[in-house]
């Protein structure tokens, strides 16, 4: 009983001195050594916080975030979570006013300077900045085994029309040219295809409004994503985006659109060697183009510890934090000055794209269209790959973004 | 009335906070639903997440939207998924678990580790059902090698990832089939009333359901649900998720038609077969129609099950596959993926109304029952 009540009293007592700071992600499994990493550079800068890291896995995410949905409605936000960089943010949170601006630690911290215009942009609206990026992942990358496309003639097609000219050949070896996954990998390619019919300034306009989904560019965005469809696998529906890339690395497939996770699961998991064991290109047409997504991290309004929940922001956009993060994460830092000794072949051509390339954001991963888009515009996809009519995707497409909104 | 006892007083505060609390987090938060579903909440994406969002009374919008627009042809489709996938999972688990049930009623050695093993399934989740079922039934492995160990060919057939569709209709036609199809069950207790020789039921049964054939094929052809024509169908993909779910609740039922055989007295069985009944008609014409309340119950169960269906077909394809998809995921999509919460309460609605017809009547039958004995 005594012992009891000494717990107790303990217990009370941590309560009432309680330094704390609940970090909400999504961030389990093989991501999880990386936000460890993060935490712990926090815990060196600020001895005595307790970090609550409440993970939530399952789904890439799509659990975390319907329990967020639900911490937020109920007025108990978490001190700072997980999200995606950019409208999946903005759309979502910043419009319904749950987020902070955080442009006074952008400029005492120097972040204006280090992280590239681009990205900033696409993570702030004309009333602030709204989230911190902590790493930066590329989403128009094609992959390839060097020595199989050698054993096919073959060689990393650098145009759509390249491509799907060696389509058949590539067939005719009974091998898919193009290996496919599940839905959302569908989403995946399209957007490659999409930015590689339009270019960046056009691609960007589609999720400003200025370029209508059903507009012929649009259009023909859906005629050659089907010509594409037609060189990949039948069962692409059934696979996960690794036993897409299991089928590259097998030599069932000879290229896989993948983002660059594809290669952390490929260096790290199979153990291949960058540059030798698979290779990368940028995916047809879209060279001198970088499609990014990033995961962020925001402050709510009403973080139970605003204090902690702003440090530990410092250290996710710090140097230190983004090169202790980014290398485990198998993602390349979001700022321009980090030490490209810590990382491997893959992620150091990916950071020298980064840094001269034009940027734009992806919309299977949140960085440009709203939540109600994406959610929806897998009806366009379907449409398609029901009916192959480009143009009732296109409007399908049209609909969608004149009913739920697009993005800014 | 009667007094207010201490016994009873006893019984009312044992009873309250159980019925409290159902009230609040069964009945007020169905309540709560049902008026989010007549909202607008979600549209106006400042006000969706914001810490207290302002919601307009928009009336039946959401459900005109959903069962008319244009953009809602998967929440259509996910419904007609739904009614096959119920069909044949019903015919299906209730199929199966009667001939296993016979099959262990006939004294077999080991019946005691056969019942185990067929219950089994039951026991696991749905998740861990549709994680195995789906590495079973994977294009390229699984179900479709196993023909290539006897020297076959490997199998084709793309269980879950199939596009293909039959039994297509327009869902315009959806008003003239259901006429039809109460059309030709009123004909159907026509015809048990004449063989009990109630002529006058029987002949208004015969006259209305003619009546309503009769206008399944005039007026019912001219009833437009949708301003234009839309195509649906039974999507041959539901077919592996059918299998999953049958594996996983057939041991169940065969546990209930077990238990009814076993209540089956053997004097019944041997007055038959001193009338001279064979095996196959002891089992016609005296064990089946024995079995008629406790497949009742198990259609309701299986019933209700099938149609929240969710955790299944979320492990077995994921979110986005339309082709497998059902309103339970779709609803789940909408609200915490799409922030539409008022979508996804008008879908929660729609599934709640399902049910409802299922287990409602079924209760007032049961209660009605109770009160006789």
């Amino acid at each position: 009983m005594r012992r009891f009540l000494a717990i107790l009293l303990a217990a009370t007592l941590t309560l009432a001195v309680a330094n704390e700071i609940e970090i909400f992600s999504w961030w389990a499994g093989d991501e999880g050594p990386a936000l460890e990493a993060l935490i712990e550079v926090f815990e060196a800068r600020y001895p005595g916080v307790t970090v609550d890291n409440a993970t939530v896995t399952g789904g890439a995410g799509v659990v975390a975030r319907a329990v967020l949905r639900t911490r937020m409605l109920g007025g108990d936000p978490p001190d700072s979570f997980q999200v995606h960089a950019g409208d999946s943010i903005i759309q979502t949170w910043v419009v319904a006013g749950r987020m902070e601006d955080l442009t006074f630690l952008f400029e005492e911290e120097g972040w204006f300077d280090v992280f590239p215009q681009d990205l900033i942009e696409l993570i702030s609206t004309a009333d602030g900045v709204w989230s911190v990026p902590v790493n930066i992942h590329r989403s128009n990358v094609m992959w390839y085994v060097p020595a199989n496309l050698e054993g096919w003639g073959i060689e990393a097609p650098e145009t759509w029309d390249a491509f799907l000219e060696m389509c058949p050949a590539i067939q005719a070896e009974g091998v898919t040219p193009l290996a496919l996954g599940e839905a959302w990998t569908q989403l995946h390619l399209w957007e490659s295809v999409a930015l590689g019919m339009l270019g960046p300034d056009r691609y960007t306009q589609l999720f400003t409004g200025e370029l209508p989904f059903n507009d012929p560019a649009a259009v023909a965005v859906w005629e050659r994503f089907g010509e594409v469809l037609d060189c990949t696998n039948a069962d692409a529906a059934g696979l996960s985006w690794q036993q897409a890339t299991d089928m590259v690395v097998d030599g069932e497939a000879a290229f896989n659109i993948m983002g660059d996770w594809a290669a952390g699961y490929m260096a790290t998991t199979l153990e291949l060697e960058p540059g030798v064991g698979f290779g990368w290109a940028a995916s047809p047409d879209t060279a001198g183009s970088f499609m990014l997504l990033s995961d962020s991290f925001g402050l709510p309004v009403g973080a139970p510890d605003r204090d902690n929940a702003i440090n530990w922001l410092r250290v996710a956009g710090s140097l230190e934090g983004q090169d202790a993060f980014n290398p485990l994460k198998g993602s390349i830092s979001a700022r321009l000055d980090s030490d490209m000794s810590l990382y491997n072949a893959y992620l150091q051509s990916a950071a020298s794209d980064f840094a001269s390339d034009r940027q734009v954001g992806s919309l299977a991963h949140g960085a440009v269209g709203s939540d109600p888009f994406r959610d929806n515009f897998y009806l366009a996809l379907d449409i398609f790959l029901d009916t192959g009519n480009a143009q009732a995707a296109a409007n399908a497409a049209f609909a969608v973004a004149q009913q739920y909104g697009i993005g800014r | 009335m009667g007094r207010l006892t201490r016994d009873r007083l006893t019984a009312i505060l044992m009873l309250l906070p159980s019925l409290v609390a159902l009230g609040i987090f069964v009945y007020g938060f169905i309540g709560q639903t049902a008026y989010v579903s007549l909202t607008n909440w979600g549209r106006d994406a400042a006000q969706a997440l914001a810490l207290r969002p302002e919601l307009t009374f928009v009336g039946f919008e959401n459900y005109t939207r959903l069962f008319t627009g244009f953009l809602e042809t998967r929440f259509r489709q996910d419904l007609v998924n739904l009614f096959f996938f119920t069909v044949f999972f019903l015919v299906g688990t209730l199929g199966l678990g009667l001939l296993l049930a016979i099959l262990l009623d006939q004294n077999v050695k080991g019946e005691g580790f056969f019942r185990t093993v067929f219950l089994f399934p039951f026991a696991l989740s749905f998740v861990v059902t549709g994680t195995v079922w789906r590495w079973m039934l994977q294009a390229r492995g699984g179900v479709n090698l196993l023909p290539t160990y006897v020297g076959l060919p490997a199998g084709e057939f793309e269980w879950l990832t199939t596009r293909a569709q039959v039994w297509r209709f327009d869902w315009n036609q959806i008003p003239a089939m259901t006429a039809l199809l109460v059309a030709a069950v009123l004909l159907l207790l026509a015809w048990r009333a004449w063989a009990s020789a109630r002529r006058i039921r029987a002949a208004t049964m015969v006259v209305l359901g003619a009546l309503l054939a009769a206008w399944s094929f005039t007026g019912g052809q001219s009833v437009a649900l949708l301003p234009f024509p839309e195509t649906r169908g039974f999507n041959l993909a539901l077919i592996g998720i059918v299998l999953a779910a049958v594996w996983q609740m057939s041991g169940y039922t065969m546990a209930l038609y077990l238990a009814s055989l076993r209540g089956i007295p053997e004097e019944l069985r041997e007055a038959a077969r001193v009338d001279g009944a064979g095996e196959y008609q002891i089992y016609r014409f005296v064990v089946f129609p024995l079995l008629g309340p406790i497949t009742l119950s198990a259609m309701i169960i299986l019933g209700h099950i099938s149609l929240k269906i969710f955790d299944l077909i979320f492990a077995m394809t994921g979110p986005d596959l339309s082709t497998t998809s059902v309103p339970a995921v779709l609803m789940y999509l909408r609200a915490f993926r799409g922030n539409q919460f008022a979508d996804g309460a008008a879908i929660a609605m729609v599934l709640l109304v399902l049910v409802a017809t299922i287990i409602i009547p079924y209760l007032l039958i049961s209660l009605r029952g109770e009160v006789r004995r």
